[in-house]
Formats: structure tokens, sequence, C-alpha cells
């Protein structure tokens, strides 16, 4: 344990977008970018005006965050050898090989093969993200436009809608988030933790930080003469280096097309007409009410609580959406106190907390989500009258991490896509599984809904609610690191 | 109780016949990683005893890195490993394989040093099996049959129950009708459930002696163990703070080769093998400790769990090559990424016990602490130290640990007596 202060952190070297989810700016827009001209495009990221984790007051009118994938750094001229340093994922790509894609889930129509955007060759260079207050997205981007012509070519503009906090199905969204530590006041230490909690490590975000192992995620670290003119910050894990993550991280974004009318009509009959009850299995299976409350009685607003109280499932299912994607546990199952019953459980003689020690450690597994939604969904009632509507209505997913391997994929194949989540049956999450059989041609595509007065209720062949249309890693670099990489040369 | 055996033939590649062997082990899987049970060369699924099997070209990998203690790294050459979990006795198992498989085993083996057509196939697999110094199963007694019976009968009654409250006083009967079904299917011949067989009193012997000898023969030395303890620790910590550690990143064409393997089904294979440091202290102390989770994997762990993990199956720990290396197997449930999570944020402490005798291995504290909880060091050691096996049979794709105890729980409750209401409802619930 390190007693001496931790280094604050240098807010203006970092994107906004890893402090804020700049809900203010309900306009925003997120521009897919293909180098052109290598020298003009760094020129005009060298001066891009990205806005950085400061608070501002009063909010500035308008907001961009820039990101590069694996392939852009090299079509920007990053050399090689200082690329190697970033994560395997990244260099990799989301759509970089067979292996990756089974894992995650991107199957059948949710392959890359199609994909409107981010596979092969059509994986973006550089994106751009613009976020700004209401009435004032049109004409900056119109402008942005016009001076990015020189660089880059516009593979796709992803825009997105306003649902006033809800996702296209109608659910209140993105109301649970980690807890960033900015003051670093958790202890660099590697102990056990024996509850769950919201704080979560800087370096769990931020690369060139103590993640919750009380380590430094691995990130290009240069040799100062690489850096003559010290842009780059120094490591703090080791002073001699150039640190080129410091104050950066890895953006995940992913296109994820959602057939709201697909979900309420299936519901609806499966109920046979009752409302009521198609809406409680909507709920049952988000795992949170349509106005975003917890199923879970006594949670203290609407992310106090955990699922330790519900170890059998029977408030909020095992396979519902929120429950996988943050499953809330400790290092011990609940109730751990006491030397005794820890050197029991450590040794697993505790046969009753066995079965409630079969997912991982949530704390390792968080990520800080970003989304934002597109297109105008149907509200239920409408979803469900004739004819359906068409147009395209979803959610593009961003979440920010420092470890892709560790946070969005372990949770999107182990926790998600993992048919036997916590003990399941054999069945994928609710709204994202794939719906595919397993090895022995066991369907997948059920939900469980447990109860305590008999049999879980099964409700069996789930279409497919959620198409994956794009996605890409991207790395979020620091400021300086931004002008490190798009230095004149 | 069958007793479960790990069974292992370990052979020279013979010089020039590295490709034509692969080719052949290529033929036997239907894609890379999934083995065509019934393949031509070596049809695993007709051997009903086999649990798991993995048949790999083992190269000499990381030995190169005895360079970090100035030691140049004996050349082992290329070895054709068969190795495997069975029901019963391996060596009636490898003579069942020799009669049953023969063709493809001489295509096989005749890839090997000292194998030709008038070689007799049984004897030489006997005669290249090795020992594995430490064994490691889930359930001990579990066999097969009953794996495939079991989530048979569970098939059965989950598709059958009724998906509804049981009114109160109910679940009995419900129970009642649901046994009735099951035992209508039995007698028609469509569900089995066969009773375990006695344990052999030779293995139950050999199993009370190894209980009982291992703690015994700890007691008798425990004079001079504590005699050499103080030594034993200044040693051990000098050591721990000179050994070099070494984790460079896995290469990227390795990665792929073995990601291509895994995360095809429910349930996954790890193979790693790496150099014992140098020097008499590590080598000595590698046989001690395996023999320590050896008896601790027999007598301890054999009912569900290794200390807290519950998704591995089967898993060994053998010395080759007259110690210079260990080989590391294991058969898991759940994705890679899980695996390594559960090795660093449960079971660290058991991985640096023996691994930290590794060349390279993450920096550990007092034998047990650090090391693999170095999360980052530790998840690239591990990958540039696993090696591929070209082919892995599993003789329940679909069925993980935990869908096995829960198997067992209902048919456990199929053949208790009379129960009460609420025994009777968690009954119905399992289902």
């Amino acid at each position: 344990m390190t007693t001496t202060t931790p280094r604050p952190v240098e807010l203006d070297d970092v994107q906004g977008l890893l402090r804020f989810g700049y809900s203010h700016h309900t306009e925003a827009c997120f521009l897919l970018l293909r180098v052109k001209d290598p020298a003009a495009a760094r020129a005009w990221l060298a001066q891009a005006p990205v806005t950085t984790a400061v608070e501002a007051k009063p909010v500035p009118a308008t907001a961009m965050q820039v990101a590069i994938s694996g392939p852009g750094l090299a079509a920007l001229g990053i050399p090689d050898d200082l690329a190697a340093g970033f994560s395997e994922e990244f260099l990799a790509g989301m759509a970089g090989d067979e292996d990756r894609s089974r894992r995650l889930g991107d199957l059948d129509s949710s392959h890359p093969s199609n994909w409107a955007w981010g596979a092969g060759d059509a994986v973006p260079h550089v994106l751009l993200l613009l976020y700004a207050l209401p009435g004032h997205l049109a004409d900056w981007r119109r402008s942005l436009e016009a001076e990015l012509a020189s660089g880059f070519t516009l593979q796709a503009e992803l825009d997105t809608a306003d649902l006033a906090g809800r996702e296209p199905f109608g659910f209140r969204d993105g109301l649970s988030q980690p807890e960033v530590d900015w003051e670093r006041r958790r202890p660099v230490e590697d102990r056990d933790r024996l509850e769950y909690g919201n704080l979560t490590c800087l370096g769990e975000f931020l690369l060139g930080y103590p993640n919750e192992y009380g380590l430094y995620t691995d990130r290009p670290l240069l040799d100062p003469g690489r850096d003559p003119g010290v842009l780059l910050p120094r490591a703090e894990d080791r002073p001699e280096l150039a640190d080129l993550g410091r104050n950066g991280s890895y953006l995940v974004l992913r296109e994820l097309r959602q057939d709201v009318a697909g979900l309420w009509r299936w519901l609806a009959q499966q109920a046979g007409g009752d409302l009521d009850r198609a809406r409680d299995w909507a709920e049952a299976m988000v795992g949170r009410k349509l106005d975003g409350r917890s199923r879970i009685p006594g949670a203290r607003g609407l992310n106090g609580f955990d699922y330790a109280a519900d170890p059998e499932g029977l408030h909020c299912p095992f396979g519902a959406h929120i429950r996988r994607a943050n499953p809330r546990n400790a290092d011990y199952p609940a109730g751990t106190r006491g030397i005794l019953a820890r050197v029991r459980r450590f040794l697993g003689f505790d046969a009753g907390a066995l079965p409630q020690d079969l997912v991982a450690s949530t704390r390792f597994h968080r990520i800080l989500r970003r989304g934002r939604a597109f297109g105008t969904p149907p509200v239920p009632e409408q979803a469900l009258a004739e004819p359906p509507p068409t147009a395209g209505t979803g959610l593009h997913f961003i979440c920010l991490g420092a470890n892709i391997g560790r946070q969005f994929e372990f949770v999107q194949s182990a926790w998600i896509q993992g048919t036997r989540f916590a003990g399941l049956p054999g069945e994928g999450d609710p709204l994202l599984g794939h719906r595919l059989p397993g090895p022995d041609g066991a369907p997948s595509d059920c939900f469980s809904i447990p109860r305590a007065d008999g049999p879980d209720q099964r409700l069996c062949g789930l279409p497919h609610f959620v198409e994956v249309r794009g996605g890409g890693y991207f790395f979020l670099p620091g400021i300086r690191a931004l002008r490190y990489m798009t230095r004149p040369r | 109780m069958t007793p479960q055996s790990p069974f292992l033939v370990v052979a020279s590649v013979a010089a020039g016949r590295e490709a034509g062997l692969r080719a052949l082990l290529a033929e036997m899987n239907s894609a890379p990683g999934v083995v065509d049970p019934d393949n031509p060369v070596l049809p695993f699924g007709r051997f009903e005893r086999v649990h798991f099997a993995r048949l790999m070209v083992l190269d000499q990998t990381t030995m190169a890195d005895l360079s970090l203690y100035g030691v140049s790294p004996p050349d082992l050459g290329l070895r054709l490993v068969l190795l495997g979990d069975c029901d019963g006795p391996a060596r009636t198992l490898l003579d069942e394989l020799a009669a049953g498989a023969e063709d493809g085993l001489r295509r096989l083996f005749g890839h090997c040093e000292g194998f030709d057509p008038g070689t007799g196939l049984a004897a030489w697999l006997h005669a290249h099996s090795r020992p594995t110094q430490a064994n490691y199963v889930n359930w001990l007694g579990r066999t097969v049959c009953q794996i495939h019976e079991e989530s048979a009968l569970q098939r059965f009654l989950s598709a059958r129950v009724p998906r509804m409250p049981v009114a109160s006083g109910e679940a009995r009967r419900r129970r009642r009708e649901l046994i009735e079904a099951a035992r209508a299917e039995q007698r028609a011949g469509r569900l089995r459930l066969s009773a375990p067989q006695p344990a052999p009193l030779g293995w139950w012997l050999g199993n009370l002696a190894h209980a009982l000898g291992v703690p015994l023969l700890a007691l008798l030395v425990s004079p001079m163990l504590l005699l050499a303890a103080p030594w034993f620790v200044w040693r051990l910590r000098s050591l721990e703070r000179s050994d070099p550690e070494h984790c460079p990143p896995p290469e990227a064409g390795h990665l792929r080769a073995l990601r291509e393997l895994e995360d095809r089904g429910l349930t996954n294979q790890f193979t790693a093998v790496g150099p014992v440091k140098p020097g008499a202290f590590r080598h000595a102390l590698v046989p001690v400790l395996l023999l320590a989770i050896d008896w601790g994997a027999r007598h301890i762990f054999h009912r569900g769990h290794l200390a807290r993990v519950q998704t591995i199956h089967f898993a060994r720990w053998v010395v080759l090559d007259g110690g210079a290396r260990v080989l590391f197997c294991s058969n898991y449930d759940g994705i890679h990424e899980a695996y390594m999570d559960d090795f660093i944020n449960k079971v660290a402490w058991g991985l640096n016990l023996i691994f930290s005798n590794g060349v390279g291995w993450p920096r550990t504290d007092w034998l047990v602490a650090r090391g693999a909880r170095r999360e980052g060091c530790f998840k690239k050691y591990q990958r540039a130290h696993q090696v591929p096996s070209q082919v892995w049979y599993d003789a329940y794709p679909g069925v993980t640990l935990n869908d096995m105890r829960r198997n067992r729980r209902i048919r456990e409750g199929l053949e208790q007596g009379e129960m009460g209401e609420d025994q009777a409802l968690a009954w119905l619930r399992l289902l």
C-alpha cells in the first residue's frame, strides 16, 4: 500500500466522455472516418478542439471526442512498434477473426459479414463523437464536415435520438454506472472485497493508473528519446518512460438494431393478449420495471441494491439482462464474515455457499456505458398496432474501459452469451442472446423465471430481438497523446 | 463406485514425420477443435469409458527460457502425446483401444521412433505410458454412463413437469406422477438408470493406504522438516527475490492457433508445459508439492470442487523428461477468459504453489502470495506456455459440471422414498 498522496488526475488531459455522459447535450452524432490524406488528417486532428474532463460552467454548447482504431493508427502513420504496445483485442479489432465473433456471439444475422460497417475493409480509422446542446448540432456538423474533407472520407454518420433517458424497448436506461474513483481514494493494493461496491479504481477505466488488482494495465510506454519535446506524460509506475496510454481509454462501439415491435408483439402473443402480463415478462427479461425501478425489494433508489437478498432469482431472474451484465457480487459469496467462515469459503468447504459462487467477482468486469439511442421507436402500445413501424431503431452501444478483454468481452461472452450463467439450465440473454442451439443441439432460446411455489416458468422460442449492424474497438487517447501522435514530422 | 483414472502415452516423433502426423491428426476433426467422435483413426465415441481425451504434438516451446539462467536447454525433440481420463483402470483401457482401433493407432504411432509394422500395439502403448504425478477428478466415481443417463432423465422430467404453481399439498402428488412416468420410460427401455458398481477391493485398499500413508510419511519426516525449515525459508525467499520473471506477450500467431480451438462449446481444454527452474531446490520441491496436491485431490477435493473452483472436470500435473519440465492439462467449463479469472481470483495461491517452480513465473512471495494475482503478467505467461491440442474429445458436450450436480440431485430425489411436501417442492424446482 502506498502512503504517499497519489498524483491528482490531469483532468485537462482526459477526454470528457470518461467523466461525463453529456446528458444536457441531447443532440449527438458519431462520424466514422477513413484517412484519405495522412498529413492533412494528422494536421486536422492535431488542432481538433477536443473537450476535456475539466468541468466547464456554463456547459459548452458543443463537445467533441476523438477515438482512433487499430487500422487508424497505421493509416495516420503511427509506427508499428509503437502501436504494438496497445492491447491485443484493440489491435485485432472487434471483427478481426471468426474466433472473436464466436466468443462475442456475433453469429448468424449478427455476423460481421452482414455488418453495415466495421468488418473487413470497412473498419473506420477515426471516430468523432459530436455532442451538442439542443439546436447546436446541425450547423456545427456541416462546418466540421467541410473541414474534414481534405484529410478524411466520411464513411458513415451514426445519428442519434433523444429518447429522454429511455432505450428503444421503452425502459429507462443508463441507470447503473460504476463510480469512477477520480479522487484516487481507493488504496493501491490487492485485497479481497467482501461487499459489492460501486466505487471502482481509476485504472479500470483510465490507462496509466492502478486498477482493481493494484496494478498498471499494459499500454505503450516509450523510450524518452522518442518524445524529445516531452509532449507525453511520464509513466507513474516507470517514471523513466513516456506514457502514451496515460489518461486514455479504450472505447467499444456497437450498432445494435432493436426489433421493438417484434419484442412487444411476441410477448403479447405469448401472454394471450394480456398486456399486463406481457409487460411483467418484459420487465423480468430486463430485470427492471419500465420506469427503471429495481425488482429487488428494499432497493434504495434506482441503483442501491444487489442480489444477495435474492439468491434464488425470485425477484430478479438470474437470466435477466441487468443481472447478467452486472451481477453485483463481491469477491466471496454473500455473508462471508469472520476468519473461520472465510477460510471455509476460501477452500470451498461451505456447501451452501458454492451455488452462490458460480459467477466471477463483478469488480473486475465493470464497464462505463455511454451509449445513445437512434431512430424513432414506437411506444409499446404502438408496437402492437397494425401495421408495424418499419424505420430502424436501436442503440449505439458505447462503453469505456482500460481492458477490453477483461471488461467488455468478458461481460459479453461469459455473462451475456453464457448459456450456463449462474447455473442456468441453458439460455442466452433474453434480449441479446444469439439463440443458436448448443453443441448437443439443445436450444438456447428460452428464458427462465424462477418461482417459489413450483418449477421455473419458461418462455421458449424467443426470437432475435437485437441484431448487431456494426462495431469496432477504438483508443480514446489523452489530449497530449493525441497531440503527440498527430504532431507534424 | 467406479474410480476414474488418467492415461498418458508419450512417444518421440520420428525425424521428418511431423507434417504427415499433423495432417493425420487434422483428418480426425470435423472442424478445428472439433473431433469427429466416429473418426476412422481413433473413434473415441465408441469407447464408453472415455470421459475426455486429447492428442497433441508437443514441441520444445518454452524450454528456451532456461537460457534466463544461462542453462542451455536439452534437445527434447518432438513428442506425440495421447492422454485422457477414463472409468476404471487405465491399463485395460489402453488394451481396449489397441484392440478396437488398432489400424488407426498404428497409423498414428507409425510416425514415432521405434514403431514398425511388427510392433505389438498394446505392449507399445504400455511401454510408452507415463505416470501422472498429481491428478484431480471433479467427482470421484461418476461414470460417463451415469452422466449420460442422468442427463437423459433430467431432459425427460424437465420437458414433462407442468410449469405452473404447485397448489399447497400438491407437490408430493406431482412428484409421484413424474416418478411414475419415469418408471414407465424405464420399463419401455427408453430411460436407463444403471446401479453403481462397487469399488474394486484392490482400488479401495490402495486408496486407503494412500490416504493414510502420505500423512504418515509426512509425520515421520516432520522432525527433519522442522529442523530444515529455517534454511528452507531462507533459501525460498532468496530465490523468490532473484529468480527472473519472464512474461513477454504471446505471439499473435500462437494466440490465434489456441483461440481457434477454444470456446466452441460449453467445455474447453487447456494444456500448458514449461521447464522447471534449474537447481536442486526447485527440482526437489516439485515432486513433494505434486505428492501433496495429488493427496489433496484424491482424498479431500473429489466432491465437486477444487478449492473454490467448480468448473474443472479433470486436471493433472505430469513430470516429463526426467523432471526437466511439467505438463498441466485440464478440461473445464466456460470460456478461457473466465477460467483465467477463476485462477487469479479464486485459486492464485494454489497455482503459485506449484507453478512458481516453473521458469519465468510471475514473482511470488512465500510460495503462495502474488504470482498469479499479477493479472497482466500471469495472463501473458499462461498463454505463452499453453500448447494447442490438435485433437480433443469430450464424451458429453453440452453437459456442464453444474448440470451434472443438478442431474444427480434429480436422480437422488427420484430414487428416494416418500418425501415431505417441502422436500417434494424443492425437488420439482430442480427441474
